[in-house]
C-alpha cells in the first residue's frame, strides 16, 4: 500500500510539474527570440540584491531611462532601501516637481461671473514621501506625440510584467542588431529580435561610457544593462530580501514541526499497526 | 455531525457549559475520540482536512486584504501595489492569498480523484459527493472573480472572455451578459459586483462545507478497501489517530505552500497581470489560471455546430455547444453516482476500472496541457479527442460498457481482517 | 486523550516528549501567524512617511494664516501681528479656564501654530479669514460657540481646553517640521 502511495504520488507530482512547466513555457513560444539567461544576484533560493549594482542601476535609470519612462510606484523614501542616506534621497527628490496632495482654495468666478472657490493642487518640489512623478503631468496623447506614436511603459513593474522579466529586459537592452537584409522596417523603428514583432520604437538606449559610475566600474553597455535590470527588479519586488529571509525561517520551522509530527503520528499509531502484523 | 459522543469531563466549567450547550460532545463526536474512523485510511484521505485548512487561509487573508484593497477600476491596481509595497506584511498576505487559491485547487483536485479511485461517491454517500461538486463549482466562481480584482490585463480580458460565454445562451444571451456586466462592457460596475460576490461566496462555500461534513459523518469515511465498517475493530477514534495524521499532512502541505509563497510567488500567475488593465489592447494570449485549463480546453475544443443534416438549419451553434460541454463536464460529475453502476467501491477490486481511472487522469492532464496552448496545429484535434474521451468515460464506459465486461470480484471480509473470502 | 499505554516506562516518557515537542512547535507556529494579521492594521509605510511634514512659512504674510493637514488633522499656522501678540501677552494675567501663558504656547511669538480642532467636540474653529473670529479676536467655533483668543486659549463657551499645540520645530528661519 505504501509503495502504491509513493509511486502514485511521485507520478502525480511529476506530471503536475510537467504540465505546469509546459503551461508556462508556451508563453515564451512566441515569434520573438528567447531571452538570454543571466545569473542574477537576486535569483534563486538565496537571492539578494547587489547593493552596488542597485545604486549604479538607479543612476542608469535616472540618466538614461527617465527621459521617457516613469517609475510611478516608487517613492523617494524607498531610495533609502537601496543604500542612499535620507539626505541623499531628499536631494534626489528635490530635483523633481510633483502635484501636492495638499490643496488650497482659490478665489475664482463661476460661469455667471459670481465669486466661487476652486480647489487647487499646487505643483511643488517633491519630498521624501512623494512618488516619482512619472509622466503623469502629460496626457497619453502628448506622450505619444513626443515619442513617434509609441507609449513608453512605466518601469515600476516591468521585470514582473514580462515573461522571464529580468532576462527579457536585459536581452532587449543589449539585443539591438542591424535588420536582416530584405526586412522592411517601419521608419523610426529599430530592429530587436527579442521584442515581439522585432521592430521597436525605442532606439538602442545604451552606449559605452554613457554614464560615469562613481565607484569606478567600467560603464559598458552590458554592465549598464545588468545594473539597470537589478534596479528595476528591486523596483518591482522591493520586498524580495525580506521575503527570502522570512522564507528560510518558515521552511526550517515547518520542517522541524513536520518531522516531529511524523514521529508523533507514528507513536500514536504504533499500537494499532502492531496488532495488524 | 453530532455523533454518539460519550463525552465526560471532571472540569466543572466544562460541564456547566456542556449541560446548557452540548458543544464539547459535538466536537468530540465530530473530531474527537468518539468519532469512529476506519483504521485503514491512507494518506490520500489527508486532503479533505487540507482543503478545509486552505479555505480558512483564504478567508482569513482575504478579509485582511479587503482592509487595503479598493474595488474601483481607477484605483484597484494601485491599491494592490500599495498592499505589496507599503502595508505591513502586505506582500505576505497577498502572496499567501494568490498562491492559496492554487493550493486550494491542487488539494481539492487530489481529493476528488481520491473519491473517484476509491468509489467514495457510491451509496450511501451520493449526496456527500454532490455537495462536494457544488463546492467545486462555487470555488471556481470565487476564484474567477477573485482573479479579476487586481484589474491587471489578464483580470480584465479573463473577465471579458468568461462573461462572454453567457452570450451563447439562446435568445437572452446578450441581455444576460449586459446584466452580468452592469453595462455595455466589463467596467467599474462589473468589478464592484465581482468584489461583492468574491467576498460573499467563500462564506457560502463554508456553509456547504458544513453540509458536506454533516453528510460525511452520517455514514463515516469511505476507506481504501471500499467495504463498510462492520465492527468496532475496524475503526479507531478520530482523535488522536487522524488528528495526528492530519497535522503531519498539514506540515507537508505548508512546506509546499511556503515554497511558492516565499521563493516562487509569481510562478503560478501570469506576467500580464502586472500590467494595468487596458480595454484597447488584448494580451498576446489569454490563458486562464492553471486550475481552469482542462475546462478551458473543453470549451475551446468544440468548433463545430450541430445542424439538421442536408439543411442549413443550425440547431446548436459551436459557441453554445462549447459552453454546454464545459458546464456538462461538471454536470456529469453530479450524475456520477448513478452512471457508475458497479456495487464495488474501491478500484483495488476493480482492475478494469483502475485502468480507466488512470486513463481519465492522463486525459485530464492532456486537457490541461491543451488548455495552455494556442489553438494551433494539432492542439484543437487533441483537445477534441480529450473532450470526447472525458464524456465517453462518464457517459458510455461507466454505465454501458463496463457492466458487460467487469467480472465480479470477491471483497475482503472486513477492514480488520482484510483477507479475501 | 489517553491512548493505549505502553508498558515500557521509558517508551512512555519518550512518546510524551515527542507529542509535547510537536505540540509546542505547532503552537508557536500558529501564534506567529497572528502577528502579520495584526500588524497589517498598523499605519502603512506611506502613511508613516507623512507622519511628519515640512512647511515653508516664508510665503505667509504678517496677519495671514494657512491651514495644512498633518496626520489627518488641520493645523493653523498664523503669522501674528504685533497687536495680536501684545493682546495675547496682556491676557496672560486674565482669568483663564485653562491657564497657560502665551510664551508657553509659541516658539517664536510671530508664529502661532496649533491644531484647528475645537476641544469641545472636534469642529474646526474659524479665524479672521472666516469673517467672525470671536469676542477675543482669535478663533471662534461655529458649532457650539466657543471663543478662543489670539493665543488659541479658550476664553468663553463650552470647550474645556485651549487649542492643542502639535509637536513642531524650526529647521530653518521660516521652515518648520510638524510631527
Amino acid at each position: 500500500m505504501k509503495k502504491f502511495f509513493m509511486k502514485t504520488l511521485a507520478s502525480a507530482a511529476t506530471s503536475f510539474a510537467v504540465v505546469l512547466g509546459l503551461s508556462v513555457s508556451v508563453f515564451a513560444a512566441d515569434a520573438e527570440k528567447a531571452p538570454k539567461e543571466v545569473n542574477w544576484s537576486f535569483s534563486g533560493f538565496f537571492g539578494t540584491y547587489d547593493r552596488a549594482a542597485l545604486q549604479r542601476g538607479f543612476q542608469v535609470y535616472e540618466e538614461v531611462c527617465a527621459a521617457c519612462h516613469g517609475i510611478r510606484y516608487i517613492a523617494f523614501r524607498n531610495l533609502t532601501e537601496i543604500g542612499f542616506s535620507e539626505e541623499e534621497a531628499k536631494a534626489i527628490a528635490e530635483k523633481y516637481e510633483t502635484v501636492s496632495p495638499q490643496y488650497y482654495w482659490e478665489d475664482t468666478e463661476d460661469f455667471d461671473g459670481n465669486p466661487a472657490k476652486a480647489k487647487v493642487y499646487p505643483v511643488v518640489t517633491a519630498g521624501l514621501s512623494d512618488k516619482f512623478p512619472a509622466k503623469q503631468f502629460e496626457t497619453e496623447a502628448q506622450i505619444r506625440d513626443g515619442n513617434g506614436g509609441a507609449l513608453p511603459p512605466d518601469l515600476s513593474l516591468i521585470t514582473k510584467a514580462r515573461h522571464h522579466g529580468p532576462d527579457y529586459v536585459y536581452s532587449l537592452l543589449t539585443g539591438y542588431e542591424d535588420a536582416p537584409s530584405g526586412m522592411e522596417m517601419v521608419p523610426g523603428m529599430s530592429y530587436n529580435p527579442y521584442f515581439g514583432g522585432s521592430q521597436i520604437a525605442m532606439a538602442n538606449p545604451l552606449f559605452e561610457d554613457q554614464v560615469e559610475y562613481a565607484d569606478g566600474t567600467k560603464a559598458t553597455a552590458d554592465q549598464m544593462a545588468k545594473d539597470v535590470v537589478t534596479f528595476l527588479m528591486w523596483a518591482a519586488e522591493p520586498k524580495l530580501e525580506e521575503r527570502h529571509q522570512m522564507g528560510y525561517k518558515v521552511m526550517i520551522f515547518m520542517l522541524v514541526f513536520t518531522i516531529l509530527m511524523y514521529f508523533s503520528n507514528r507513536r500514536v499509531w504504533a499500537d494499532v499497526k502492531k496488532k495488524k502484523d | 455531525m453530532a455523533g454518539n459522543s460519550n463525552f465526560q469531563s471532571n472540569n466543572k466549567v466544562v460541564n456547566w457549559i456542556e449541560e446548557r450547550m452540548p458543544i464539547f460532545s459535538l466536537i468530540d463526536g465530530s473530531l474527537g475520540a468518539s468519532y469512529p474512523a476506519p483504521k485503514n485510511l491512507n494518506y490520500w484521505w489527508n486532503f479533505g482536512s487540507l482543503a478545509g485548512l486552505a479555505l480558512v487561509i483564504q478567508i482569513v487573508t482575504g478579509i485582511v486584504l479587503v482592509m487595503h484593497y479598493t474595488p474601483n477600476t481607477e484605483l484597484a491596481f494601485d491599491s494592490v501595489e500599495h498592499i505589496m509595497r507599503d502595508v505591513n506584511y502586505g506582500w505576505l498576505l497577498r502572496y499567501v492569498h494568490a498562491n492559496g487559491a492554487s493550493m486550494f485547487f491542487i488539494v481539492v483536485y487530489i481529493h476528488i480523484f481520491r473519491g473517484l479511485y476509491f468509489g467514495s461517491y457510491k451509496a450511501p454517500r451520493e449526496l456527500l459527493w454532490i455537495l462536494g461538486v457544488v463546492i467545486l463549482i462555487l470555488m471556481m466562481a470565487t476564484a474567477f472573480m477573485g482573479y479579476v480584482l487586481p484589474w491587471g490585463q489578464m483580470s480584465f480580458w479573463g473577465a471579458k472572455v468568461i462573461t462572454n460565454l453567457f452570450s451563447a445562451v439562446p435568445v437572452v444571451g446578450d441581455s444576460l451578459v449586459q446584466w452580468l456586466w452592469g453595462g455595455f462592457a466589463v467596467d467599474n460596475p462589473t468589478l464592484q459586483r465581482f468584489f461583492s460576490l468574491h467576498y460573499l461566496l467563500p462564506f457560502v462555500i463554508a456553509g456547504v462545507v458544513i453540509l458536506h461534513i454533516w453528510a460525511l459523518h452520517k455514514h463515516g469515511s469511505n476507506n481504501p478497501l471500499g467495504i463498510d465498517v462492520k465492527s468496532p475493530q475496524d475503526t479507531v477514534g478520530f482523535h488522536p489517530y487522524y488528528t495526528a495524521k492530519d497535522l503531519f499532512g498539514i506540515g507537508v502541505f505548508i512546506l509546499v505552500f511556503a515554497y511558492f509563497v516565499f521563493f516562487n510567488p509569481n510562478y503560478l500567475g501570469h506576467a500580464d497581470n502586472y500590467i494595468p488593465a487596458n480595454p484597447l489592447l488584448t494580451p498576446a494570449s489569454i490563458v486562464p489560471e492553471w486550475y481552469f485549463l482542462p475546462f478551458y480546453a473543453i470549451l475551446r475544443s468544440i468548433t463545430f455546430s450541430i445542424s439538421i443534416p442536408f439543411t442549413d438549419i443550425v440547431l446548436i451553434d459551436a459557441k453554445l455547444l462549447g459552453v454546454l460541454a464545459m458546464f456538462g463536464s461538471l454536470a456529469v460529475l453530479i450524475a456520477l453516482p448513478w452512471l457508475d453502476r458497479s456495487p464495488v467501491r474501491s478500484s483495488r477490486f476493480r482492475p478494469m476500472y483502475r485502468w480507466f481511472f488512470w486513463i481519465l487522469v492522463i486525459d485530464s492532464f492532456i486537457l490541461g496541457y491543451v488548455g495552455a496552448q494556442k489553438p494551433e496545429g494539432i492542439m484543437p484535434t487533441l483537445g477534441l479527442i480529450g473532450t470526447a474521451y472525458y464524456f465517453f468515460h462518464f457517459l458510455v464506459l461507466l454505465p454501458f460498457i463496463m457492466p458487460k465486461y467487469e467480472k465480479d470480484t470477491k471483497l475482503p471480509e472486513s477492514i480488520s481482517n482484510p483477507v479475501i473470502k | 486523550m489517553a491512548t493505549n499505554e505502553n508498558k515500557n516506562g521509558e517508551g512512555v516518557t519518550r512518546r510524551d516528549f515527542i507529542h509535547v515537542a510537536a505540540g509546542g512547535v505547532g503552537a508557536i507556529a500558529a501564534a506567529s501567524v497572528v502577528w502579520p494579521l495584526v500588524d497589517q492594521m498598523n499605519p502603512s509605510a506611506d502613511v508613516l512617511a507623512l507622519a511628519s511634514i515640512e512647511v515653508d512659512l516664508s510665503s505667509i504674510e504678517r496677519g495671514g494664516a494657512v491651514k495644512v493637514m498633518w496626520r489627518g488633522t488641520p493645523i493653523y499656522i498664523r503669522h501674528r501681528t504685533e497687536a495680536e501678540i501684545a493682546a495675547a501677552k496682556a491676557d496672560d494675567s486674565a482669568v483663564l479656564p485653562d491657564p497657560a501663558t502665551d510664551g508657553d504656547r509659541v516658539q517664536k511669538p510671530e508664529w502661532m501654530i496649533m491644531e484647528a480642532v475645537c476641544t469641545h467636540l472636534g469642529c474646526v474653529p474659524v479665524g479672521a479669514e472666516g469673517g467672525y473670529n470671536g469676542d477675543f479676536g482669535g478663533w471662534f467655533c461655529p458649532c457650539h460657540g466657543s471663543h478662543y483668543d489670539t493665543s488659541g486659549r479658550i476664553r468663553k463657551g463650552p470647550a474645556p481646553r485651549n487649542l492643542a499645540i502639535p509637536p513642531y520645530q524650526f529647521v530653518a528661519d521660516t521652515t518648520i517640521v510638524i510631527g
